[in-house]
């Protein structure tokens, strides 16, 4: 061969076959899809929130597509039916995950609607999940004199005795660590959706 | 229609089809073997000379002695042609050595956040008060300072390196390709800093922020513009193979950088078609085809014995570019996209057999009968293991690929310890064999002290293989006990935690045989060590003496 030509053409065309197929297509299948009636969209408080969940890559140990029942356990877990397309048309950038070190997230709010709860597992998930090897998040939390915290009206994470700090002080949420847990407690998709129009 | 008569159909058309094309390839003469287009990688009269320039002289002739055959007599290699060789190396010698220096940099810095998100995942309190260590951002500083920073870098400079030797030409532009250099690695430093401070686009493999990824990107056009205009001005007929695998990898990763990257178009679900379409297709048409491209010239270089078939590495090109751009969806298998999409992928998953049994018997026949020349070569040692890792996981991606097989690996560190597979066993080893044959080349000096190559070959060798049989196998069974719905969700957690110190035990070997690679390229380039084969980086021309082998 000694041809750049039909080298560089025929390199772009076995390129553009696999753009075609896995970009466009797709493009083409979903771009009119509608939210499904059930489908919130995001306050700005929970999109802070998601970026909180994006900046610090929650995405790499949580998924956020529970699959088919017959393709797993996802729903007897209690993560929900599998997910559809339409679900995701409020998601950018997409958060779908390929990682399951942690559970999957897509219907965390209601397996899990208690925001002290998210709150105390974020400042350390050992304290309520024994074994756990998520990380501990203390950057996303202050830890201030209780006077003090109760002075400024602020609310401490109430935490068991054992993981929170010495006597006298307690553990205050930052924002970003309110936000996280808005937008935890949105991710709710069990509304119900059409099954699939059948092929004909 | 039903399924079952359209695949019947599509078949029937593959092997019409395919009976045409060979028709076709008789009638052109492509099924005679076609040594004369093999040997273009050799002067006139170097065949049967072994060539690695990490041995000193002596070694290099014990080496030559074994790899003597009967019935071949030795020649002696076309002098001007040689000369020729020399000044294409003293062209791209600058611009090379800054590359491959950024490459070293990046690879010290990615695989100390590679080893540092290991241990967390089992020390999940360890260095928890700063944002930028946490795992969710450190492992990705890890993902972007070894994917861009280390295996772009080097086999860019590979690339820079080895054209203008099979092109028989100097490099064209190579200021324009350094100040690409410089852009992308900018961009590099940049999206590391923006990562760790948590500004991401959030998409694995893409995290790198678009305003950041321009940059990357201008730098890949100037370094394009050095390639194409130095193939422009070749002066072989021929285009060796390694030419069509490392100029259509260029090409592709620009292409797709560029559509993976632009904003506001992608969104929901087809976001992540193209995230995996992206994500898959930076092994599949950038690592993968520069790796395979640099055995294609390195290691018949180093045995000096032609190509065994130069088809079918022709066979292996076409099929690797049209069967790997599509195999992407594979990740979304049971996820929310057509069902058409991941079929389509687990299809064209299953065909990339074909170019690698291709490549695998075409190295194998060349090797035959001349293994053993791996006990003296180093650089033969790396080329040989990344190629044979090649083929474990290329064949390992497509088992993967198969439904009843990803149902248990998806989700699991099975699939990271697949990836490390591809991404350092067979891609990084291969670099790093490229790395030993071409500095001295560079550089005009030995490596300082060679047992320091073998101590590095065998800590990333024993590294890698503790880290993959430790990971697959804890992945392997995460993946069981997450689909046995009796089993609560957290023994698939629990039952990980020794593979996962085993992944650590691993990567710290790794780690360690960076350091010995790294410091060893340091002291070669500040001129440590007791022998010399010539002068400084910029030597003048014709003054270089004719070194052996070259």
């Amino acid at each position: 061969m000694d041809n750049e030509v039909k080298l560089v053409s025929g390199a772009m065309v076995a390129l553009a076959v696999a753009t075609a197929a896995l970009v466009v297509m797709p493009y083409m299948e979903v771009r009119d899809i509608q939210p499904p009636p059930g489908l919130k969209q995001y306050t700005s408080a929970e999109l802070r929130g998601r970026g909180v969940y994006i900046a610090n890559g929650c995405v790499y140990c949580h998924s956020q597509q529970p699959r088919d029942r017959n393709f797993g356990p996802d729903f007897e877990r209690g993560w929900g039916r599998a997910s559809v397309p339409g679900d995701y048309v409020y998601d950018k950038p997409h958060l779908l995950g390929s990682m399951r070190t942690g559970p999957d997230l897509f219907n965390i709010a209601s397996r899990q609607p208690s925001k002290d709860w998210h709150l105390g597992h974020l400042y350390q998930p050992r304290a309520y999940v024994p074994g756990s090897i998520m990380p501990s998040f203390p950057f996303l939390f202050t830890v201030k004199d209780a006077k003090e915290a109760e002075k400024e009206g602020e609310q401490p994470v109430p935490l068991p005795p054992a993981y929170g700090p010495t006597v006298g002080q307690v553990v205050v949420p930052t924002p970003e660590a309110l936000d996280l847990v808005k937008y935890l407690l949105a991710l709710n998709h069990t509304y119900p959706v059409l099954p699939p129009t059948p092929k004909p | 229609m039903d399924s079952a008569i359209l695949s019947l159909l599509g078949a029937f058309l593959l092997s019409i089809i395919g009976l045409f094309v060979f028709i076709w390839s008789s009638r052109k003469g492509l099924l005679v073997e076609n040594p004369k287009a093999a040997s273009v990688i050799f002067a006139r009269g170097e065949i049967g000379r072994v060539d690695d320039p990490a041995l000193a002289d002596a070694a290099q002739d014990s080496m030559q002695a074994a790899a003597q055959e009967p019935g071949h007599p030795l020649h002696v290699a076309d002098a001007s042609e040689l000369q020729d060789r020399i000044a294409s190396d003293q062209s791209s010698a600058f611009p090379v050595f800054m590359f491959i220096t950024f490459a070293c940099f990046w690879l010290l810095i990615g695989s100390l956040a590679g080893l540092t998100s290991s241990i967390k995942l089992h020390q999940p309190d360890w260095l928890t008060d700063q944002a930028w260590l946490t795992f969710g951002r450190i492992r990705t500083v890890h993902l972007t300072a070894v994917l861009y920073g280390w295996i772009s870098n080097a086999a860019l400079g590979m690339m820079l390196w080895l054209l203008p030797r099979l092109l028989r030409t100097h490099l064209h532009g190579a200021i324009w390709a350094m100040l690409g250099g410089a852009l992308i690695n900018m961009g590099i430093a940049a999206a590391i800093g923006a990562i760790s401070s948590g500004w991401t686009d959030g998409m694995e493999y893409l995290e790198i922020p678009w305003q950041i990824a321009i940059l990357i990107f201008a730098g890949f056009v100037l370094v394009i513009l050095s390639v194409l205009y130095t193939l422009a001005n070749r002066k072989v007929e021929h285009l060796y193979v390694s030419v069509w695998y490392m100029v259509a990898a260029l090409l592709w990763i620009a292409l797709l950088f560029l559509v993976a990257k632009l904003p506001g178009v992608h969104t929901g679900v087809q976001q992540a078609t193209t995230n995996w379409w992206y994500g898959h297709n930076v092994l599949g048409l950038w690592f993968t085809p520069v790796s395979v491209g640099a055995i294609y010239y390195f290691l018949p270089k180093i045995i000096g014995r032609p190509v065994r078939s130069y088809n079918l590495s022709i066979l292996g090109f076409w099929t690797l570019a049209f069967f790997y751009g599509q195999v992407g969806g594979h990740h979304l298998i049971g996820g929310p996209v057509p069902g058409w999409l991941t079929t389509l992928s687990i299809v064209q998953s299953v065909m990339m057999v074909i170019p690698v049994v291709a490549f695998s018997i075409n190295m194998g026949g060349t090797l035959k009968g001349q293994m053993h020349l791996a006990r003296y070569s180093p650089t033969l040692r790396f080329m040989m293991f990344g190629g044979l890792m090649y083929l474990a996981s290329s064949l390992q991606g497509s088992l993967e690929a198969l439904r009843s097989v990803n149902q248990v690996a998806h989700f699991t560190h099975f699939t990271v310890a697949h990836a490390h597979l591809g991404a350092y066993a067979f891609v990084t080893m291969v670099l790093f064999g490229a790395i030993y044959f071409m500095m001295p080349r560079v550089l005009n000096w030995e490596w300082p002290y060679p047992k320091l190559i073998t101590l590095h070959f065998w800590l990333s060798a024993i590294g890698i293989a503790i880290y993959f049989i430790g990971l697959s196998t804890g992945g392997w069974l995460q993946g069981v006990a997450m689909l046995d719905a009796a089993r609560p969700f957290m023994d698939s957690v629990t039952l990980t935690l020794p593979y996962l110190k085993w992944r650590t035990a691993g990567g710290s070997l790794m780690v360690l045989g960076h350091i010995v690679f790294v410091g060893h390229f340091l002291a070669m380039a500040l001129r440590f060590g007791p022998t010399r084969t010539g002068a400084a980086l910029f030597w003048q021309n014709n003054k270089r003496e004719l070194a052996h082998g070259q």
